[in-house]
């Protein structure tokens, strides 16, 4: 960043920036002042508490998914305010891993030498970027899943999942006795996979031998989880979803709200994401992939070791702001009434306590915090990719 | 040296290779494009079927089903003369004047078409980059036709102009008139943003940053609610803004800050020297700003200004959300209406407003991408 040297400003000069500041400084003030006054108020006259003494009040109202134990004539606003959270972080981070998937995949495709695949993947980051985010939202929700068949009508889908116009019913796991052994065995797995692999490539960079970690790889994570799985007596049983009259029993739902958000938040990113992985690979000068090639390096390993390294120093900053836009564009939720952060908590909540400042500034404060961890992770994950400089 | 010691010597004639495959003409270029490696030749394949999938029955449903004329939904309901139902376009004509004006009296629609006149002038002024007096257009567009336009649309009765309130304002009109207030508000607020956070002065200097970080931190729904809500709390009875202005207040402010990003950006593209050239002229600040440093800021970031202006346009969609009826509002609105209700028409709907927005965005960016085009060659000379 280049700062403007500013001139030494002398006497009358500084005074007049002194007094600009202070003016400033005195008219935000004033502003402010009379803010809290009007809002002091305004409340009184409307009977509106003030403070967080709601948090431990009972909220009354149902929430359609919850991630954590909730029932609306026990709960109170501060477990609604819990349960909105969990699935603002849970569609948000669904997302984003859906998204970059798509994402890369379509950026890579854009590129692609087949003429064919580079106009599709084109023509798909064009159409999606020029079409509003809540568009798409409704268009899914009310287009799509809610025009599928009634709940008498479901389509069977195999592996004993029914989809109807209420959501999608799936078999729900249930771990018996004995399951957190294979999870135990899957952690030693991957942790040894892990100190294999580091061993394997010190190998490599002493003799040249190349690492073939891949069947000790499977073995470890893959055969020895199965082996206790099958020694604990298969400790996982499924719950199928039933067909009732009125209902399906059993199995766990997947909300058409919560797939409807799911859907077109990853398909929006994913065209931005494309965008950005794009514009990343090309800024990796040819001559790299040349050097590459001259150095005899197949054109997968000089993907992987030459271009995609250096296309990532590009490509971390802009992608972090994408996944920064995915967690607020959640917020879009509200529009089709997916619990999430906004629509439990500035929404119903709201309405019940009408105590619109607390309520607002909660969900403000909340959007930083979620905004200023993923840029915090993003930034770490920035310095491992960056250039190392002697 | 004995020759025979050599032997990276060729003895005989290296063995003739192939011709190289044709590189020219039809056959050609299908080669390089398409079918280069078995690889590639799969991607063709799966392209091309996954093109025969999707777009003939996109046709049909879009044109060779669709239906263009009828008074109610029976036109759109299939029937053993008409077994498959594309889309109700019909529906989209019936409504159409609803999707564009809102509840804005009939008798008054001119003032509103007069205004879509003025505002198209002014921007063709402004985005021609060849057109005579650029300066007057942008004193035009941001100075004198919002005034007009305010007395325009809202009415004024020295002058014959009925009232309309703000509640009758509705589709086309009230998404031109959200998305032309956030751009003409959000420009200027935007540089005086930048020119704040890049300020010697740091009472000037924090107070740009909170803001532009804290705005920029949050969605957009939240300042509208903050602006829905707790504007009203904030100012005395009598003050209390309505509906609309409350929103276009949240939308300018969110769009400021964001503006206020990419300016900066533009600024800190400019060279040093450019700084010591104007000083060393002795420029004051604003003067300096004015005349040297801005107007090449603004045209170096000019395709992330009007990129910023497309997020602003599809960003309008949200002020549905504090229950404005803008154009996506009324669609959902008329989607709903039961003389209409059909299998087809929300997909009609929906298509439509896509069509609108699409065609609106994807005009912007393609205006950014002739600029951008433009400034490489000027860079370039």
């Amino acid at each position: 960043m280049v700062e403007i040297a500013q001139p030494a400003p002398p006497g009358r000069r500084q005074w007049g920036n002194f007094a600009l500041q202070a003016a400033l400084l005195i008219v935000v003030g004033g502003l402010a002042y009379g803010a809290f006054v009007n809002a002091a108020y305004n409340l009184q006259k409307a009977n509106i508490a003030s403070g967080f003494r709601f948090w431990n009040n009972t909220a009354g109202f149902d929430i359609s998914q919850t991630l954590i134990a909730y029932s609306p004539s026990t709960s109170t606003f501060g477990q609604a305010f819990w349960v909105g959270l969990l699935n603002t972080l849970l569609v948000a981070s669904l997302g984003i891993v859906l998204a970059t998937v798509l994402g890369f995949t379509i950026g890579i495709a854009r590129l692609s030498r087949n003429w064919l695949v580079a106009r599709l993947a084109g023509g798909y980051v064009e159409l999606i970027r020029n079409i509003p985010l809540l568009l798409q939202i409704l268009f899914w929700y009310n287009a799509v899943l809610k025009a599928l068949p009634e709940l008498r009508s479901s389509i069977s889908l195999p592996g004993g999942a029914f989809l109807n116009n209420r959501g999608l019913f799936l078999p729900r796991p249930q771990f018996g006795d004995g399951f957190g052994d294979v999870l135990v065995a899957f952690l030693v797995g991957a942790a040894a996979t892990a100190a294999l692999r580091a061993f394997a490539r010190r190998r490599q960079d002493l003799t040249g031998a190349p690492p073939h970690t891949l069947p000790y790889a499977l073995a470890l994570m893959v055969a020895s989880p199965l082996l206790v799985f099958f020694l604990a007596g298969k400790p996982l049983t499924f719950s199928f979803p039933e067909m009732g009259r009125f209902n399906i029993l059993g199995g766990t739902e997947i909300l058409p709200e919560f797939a409807a958000l799911l859907l077109a938040l990853t398909i929006y990113t994913a065209a931005f994401i494309a965008e950005v992985v794009r514009a990343g690979l090309l800024a990796v000068p040819n001559g790299q992939t040349e050097a590459a090639q001259a150095l005899g390096l197949r054109s997968g390993s000089t993907l992987r070791l030459v271009v995609v390294p250096q296309a990532m120093r590009v490509i971390v900053p802009p992608l972090t702001s994408q996944y920064l836009n995915l967690i607020k564009n959640s917020s879009l939720a509200v529009a089709i009434g997916y619990p999430d952060l906004v629509q439990v908590f500035a929404g119903s909540v709201l309405n019940i306590t009408g105590q619109a400042v607390e309520v607002i500034g909660i969900t403000m404060a909340v959007y930083l915090c979620i905004s200023l961890v993923t840029s915090l992770l993003m930034n770490l994950y920035g310095r491992t990719v960056s250039i190392v400089e002697r | 040296m004995a020759a025979a010691n050599r032997i990276y010597l060729r003895e005989a004639p290296a063995e003739l290779l192939p011709a190289p495959t044709m590189r020219a003409g039809v056959f050609g270029w299908l080669r390089t494009n398409l079918f280069s490696s078995p690889l590639n030749v799969a991607l063709t394949v799966i392209s091309v079927a996954a093109i025969v999938w999707v777009v003939p029955p996109l046709l049909r449903f879009f044109f060779f089903d669709a239906v263009w004329s009828g008074v109610d939904r029976q036109a759109c309901l299939a029937s053993p003369q008409h077994p498959e139902v594309g889309a109700c376009w019909a529906f989209i004509r019936v409504w159409s004047s609803y999707f564009v004006y809102g509840f804005y009296p009939a008798g008054q629609r001119w003032r509103v078409d007069l205004f879509f006149f003025a505002l198209a002038f002014g921007i063709g002024w402004v985005a021609w980059l060849g057109a005579p007096r650029r300066d007057l257009g942008a004193a035009y567009l941001f100075i004198v036709l919002p005034i007009l336009s305010y007395f325009l649309l809202s009415g004024a009765p020295l002058v014959g102009l009925v009232s309309v309130p703000t509640t009758q304002w509705g589709g086309i009109l009230v998404t031109i008139v959200v998305a032309t207030v956030g751009i003409a508000a959000s420009l200027p607020l935007g540089i005086l943003l930048a020119l704040g956070r890049r300020s010697a002065m740091p009472a000037v200097r924090v107070l740009s940053v909170i803001f532009i970080e804290f705005v920029r931190g949050v969605p957009l729904i939240t300042v509208l609610f903050m602006a829905s809500v707790m504007l009203p709390l904030f100012v005395p009875d009598r003050f209390a803004p309505d509906k609309l202005v409350r929103a276009l207040i949240g939308v300018a402010l969110f769009a400021s800050a964001y503006m206020a990003e990419v300016v900066r950006g533009g600024l800190l593209s400019i060279p040093r020297g450019q700084y010591e050239a104007a000083a060393a002229l002795g420029l004051p600040y604003w003067r300096a700003m004015g005349l040297v440093i801005l107007p090449q800021a603004l045209q170096v970031t000019l395709p992330n200004i009007v990129n910023t202006f497309i997020g602003l346009f599809k960003d309008t969609t949200l002020v549905f959300i504090v229950g404005i009826f803008d154009f996506l509002r009324t669609i959902e609105a008329a989607r709903g209406d039961p003389h209409w209700i059909t299998p087809v028409t929300s997909v009609t709907g929906y298509a439509f407003a896509a069509l609108f927005y699409f065609v609106c965005c994807y005009g912007m960016s393609r205006y950014a991408r002739n600029v951008e085009a433009r400034l490489a060659r000027a860079h370039r000379r």
